[in-house]
């Protein structure tokens, strides 16, 4: 065998971040590939004979839809003080931020349960358009990112709580993925909710 | 009575280690053992999805005969083609990545090998899922919406599985590398599977995205995508030209990595290989994922320059540019051969005849896309399509041939290897060019039945030997593999001479692939530490 020089085990390389970001790549490409298709039925059925996208008797709600838009704000802003916070030991804080994290997430999926309640836009009917199914297809695949989300909020607070202080990395990794989420909800918003 | 005894305890003893030995297999998060996992039932899958093409290539010899159950051809048709793609070329290749990666890196594992492992088990439910529903009258064109809906998920869970084992193989890539080794020192091979698992990270979502619409429509409006018979319409960029070019990137670096190691020199210009290999993959992920109409339909002198640019530079960027990429590798290679002293073994062929293989592919693509070739809706297309795939197989085999040694601790006989890749050569080239040929004579495309002037049963009963010869070749090879692995000549620690950190371990290499970490001060560390010969 030949003897290469040795070497001191090299540093993390931040994996947590940077499978974040990969996972998130991957993530885009699944929600601009849908949002793409959207955008080319919708221009597709309003230059056909019909002209008829969002069927008759719809209204998309505006008011749970904006209310979602200003949610991920603080969502950003308590994503990064958890970063802020276990960079600097604060371990209420940083629990605290994860927390809000958490409930705001829940609160959009409140949101856009209540959104689905209110339009109550059935797609086994005869009057369905390809809005309807393409409707729950894309803010499904949102609201499972959104449980993802939740899910990784929860395990960073559960790491951070159970004593594991010094692994900041997944509190970043964990912002970096909120923006992310946030970033395709403001596209979903004004593609879905703002263009229809 | 103390023998009865022993004897009872020894076959418990040899049943209790059976049983762990496929525990420890079942939840390995040893790289090697995903790697090789993904490797195994890709190969197995090959056999399969050959058996079917073969099938179809008969039942097209005589186009009024039909043989296979007409109604059951669109089903058929797309197993072929997703089995090939998805359950095959894409597995195969990501498990010698999995397999290989981390060693010549000079990681002691993947980076979140549970994901892979995870990934692994995900892909192989979601291949049973898909096999499963078409076998049970589902999938593109099936009568049972139940199993064509159970199709459309099967597909979801599958991809989702790949992109899992390709995340954790692009983490690894960017965090793991050995001490000293920074992007431009990084491996050929290595290089090749960055290109191929960004490009797989953009393309597989976007697949992933069009099937979650196409099962949402099916299960419960099937108002817009047409339902079962057009659910290739809206999937099939997935495993068409160009996304197939990515798929096969790391054949590319395969090629330039075995032909540095057998001439016994650097590779030169590493840095263009770098971006002939980029090239290739950046382009094609691109294209594929944009659906930008990339075909030349007009005629090019009377057109404006403003419809030049919105028609030739689609086209030149993703038809022109993969060809520019490969074309930069093989030439260096090439170059590479003629001045070093190249040892004829059986991976170089392999892996040259693979690449080559690819590489016509990617230019019949190009020809494809010429809209006065009037070739659309032809079997040209599936022409294409199978030089890449057979291409990226015959250089898959050869990769197993050349980092075996590494991952079982023996050697596949070059004596007995090398007419194997002559043989599947020429399988490829069988099964291959006379859909090109066909192509012209306006054979369509997933059909069976249909006429035109010309020798259409030589083609067709060409290409149906081609893939009788290829699954042939597969089966000769696994059992040269299995016999070599298993019995063959033990392998030293680096039996090709090479250049890269894998073969600076033990063979087979142990668990955590390291005993020391190691640091590197150039792209080829052990042929810093060899004699000096002509480099």
């Amino acid at each position: 065998m030949l003897a290469l020089p040795s070497a001191a085990a090299p540093a993390p390389r931040r994996q947590m971040l940077v499978g974040t970001a990969v996972g998130c790549v991957a993530a885009g490409s699944l929600i601009g590939a849908m949002l793409a298709l959207w955008m080319r039925f919708r221009t597709d059925a309003l230059h056909s004979a019909r002209a008829l996208w969002i069927p008759k008797g719809i209204k998309v709600p505006m008011v749970p839809a904006n209310t979602m838009l200003l949610a991920f704000i603080p969502i950003c802003v308590f994503s990064q003080w958890a970063v802020y916070a276990a960079r600097r030991d604060a371990r209420s804080h940083t629990a605290m931020a994860l927390g809000l994290v958490g409930i705001i997430g829940l609160a959009i999926l409140n949101a856009q349960a209540f959104i689905y309640e209110r339009m109550k836009l059935a797609i086994n009917t005869k009057a369905a358009t390809g809005f309807n199914t393409m409707f729950y297809a894309l803010t499904g695949t949102f609201v499972l990112l959104v449980i993802i989300g939740i899910g990784f909020s929860a395990i960073t607070a559960f790491r951070y709580l159970g004593g594991r202080t010094t692994d900041r990395e997944i509190v970043s990794a964990h912002a970096l993925y909120w923006y992310f989420i946030s970033a395709v909800f403001f596209a979903l918003w004004f593609v879905v909710y703002v263009t229809k | 009575m103390t023998t009865i005894d022993t004897h009872a305890t020894g076959a418990a003893t040899s049943s209790d280690v059976r049983l762990s030995s496929v525990a420890d297999w079942l939840t390995t998060t040893d790289h090697k053992r995903i790697g090789r996992m993904f490797i195994a039932v890709s190969l197995v899958a090959l056999l399969g999805a050959v058996v079917v093409a073969a099938l179809l290539g008969i039942d097209r010899i005589d186009a009024q005969a039909a043989m296979l159950d007409i109604n059951s051809i669109p089903q058929l048709f797309a197993l072929y083609r997703v089995a090939l793609t998805f359950i095959v070329l894409v597995p195969l290749l990501l498990g010698i990545a999995v397999a290989v990666v981390p060693l010549q890196l000079g990681a002691r594992s993947l980076t979140f090998p549970r994901l892979a492992a995870a990934g692994f088990w995900t892909w192989f439910v979601g291949s049973v899922l898909v096999v499963y529903s078409i076998a049970a009258n589902g999938g593109p064109g099936g009568g049972n919406s139940r199993f064509v809906g159970l199709f459309l998920v099967g597909h979801i869970v599958l991809l989702l599985g790949l992109a899992a084992a390709v995340g954790s193989l692009t983490t690894t890539l960017l965090t793991a590398r050995a001490p000293g080794m920074n992007m431009r020192r990084v491996p050929l091979f290595s290089w090749s599977v960055l290109v191929a698992a960004l490009g797989l990270l953009l393309v597989l979502p976007a697949v992933i995205g069009a099937l979650i619409y196409n099962y949402v429509d099916y299960r419960y409006g099937r108002v817009a995508f047409g339902g079962n018979q057009a659910i290739n319409n809206w999937i099939g960029f997935g495993f068409s030209q160009p996304a197939t070019f990515v798929y096969a990137v790391p054949v590319f670096g395969f090629l330039a990595e075995v032909i540095a190691v057998t001439s016994g020199r650097r590779m030169p210009m590493r840095g263009i290989v770098f971006t002939g290999i980029g090239l290739v993959g950046i382009t094609a992920a691109l294209g594929a994922v944009l659906q930008q109409p990339a075909d030349l339909s007009r005629n090019i002198s009377h057109m404006s320059f403003g419809r030049w640019i919105s028609d030739v530079l689609p086209y030149a960027m993703f038809n022109l540019l993969p060809i520019l990429g490969g074309f930069i590798v093989i030439a260096l290679g090439a170059l590479a051969l003629r001045g070093g002293r190249p040892r004829l073994i059986a991976p170089l062929v392999f892996g040259l005849l693979g690449a080559l293989m690819v590489f016509v592919g990617i230019l019949a693509s190009a020809i494809y896309y010429v809209g006065d070739a009037q070739l659309a809706g032809t079997v040209f297309e599936e022409g294409t399509w199978l030089y890449i795939v057979y291409g990226a197989v015959l250089s898959a085999l050869g990769a197993i041939t050349y980092w075996g040694p590494k991952l079982w601790g023996r050697v596949i006989p070059d004596k007995l290897a090398l007419p194997l890749a002559a043989l599947g050569f020429i399988a490829t080239v069988l099964a291959s060019l006379p859909y090109l040929i066909a192509g012209f004579a306006k054979q369509p495309a997933n059909a069976s039945e249909f006429d035109y002037s010309g020798p259409q049963s030589l083609w067709n009963g060409l290409a149906a030997a081609g893939h009788v010869l290829m699954f042939v070749t597969v089966v000769a090879f696994i059992g040269l593999a299995a016999r070599s692995f298993t019995k063959g000549v033990h392998a030293g620690d680096d039996p090709w001479d090479a250049h890269t950190l894998e073969w600076a371990t033990s063979s087979p290499a142990p668990y955590a692939n390291f005993v020391d970490v190691h640091s590197v001060a150039s792209a080829e560390p052990l042929l810093d530490l060899k004699p000096r010969r002509d480099r």
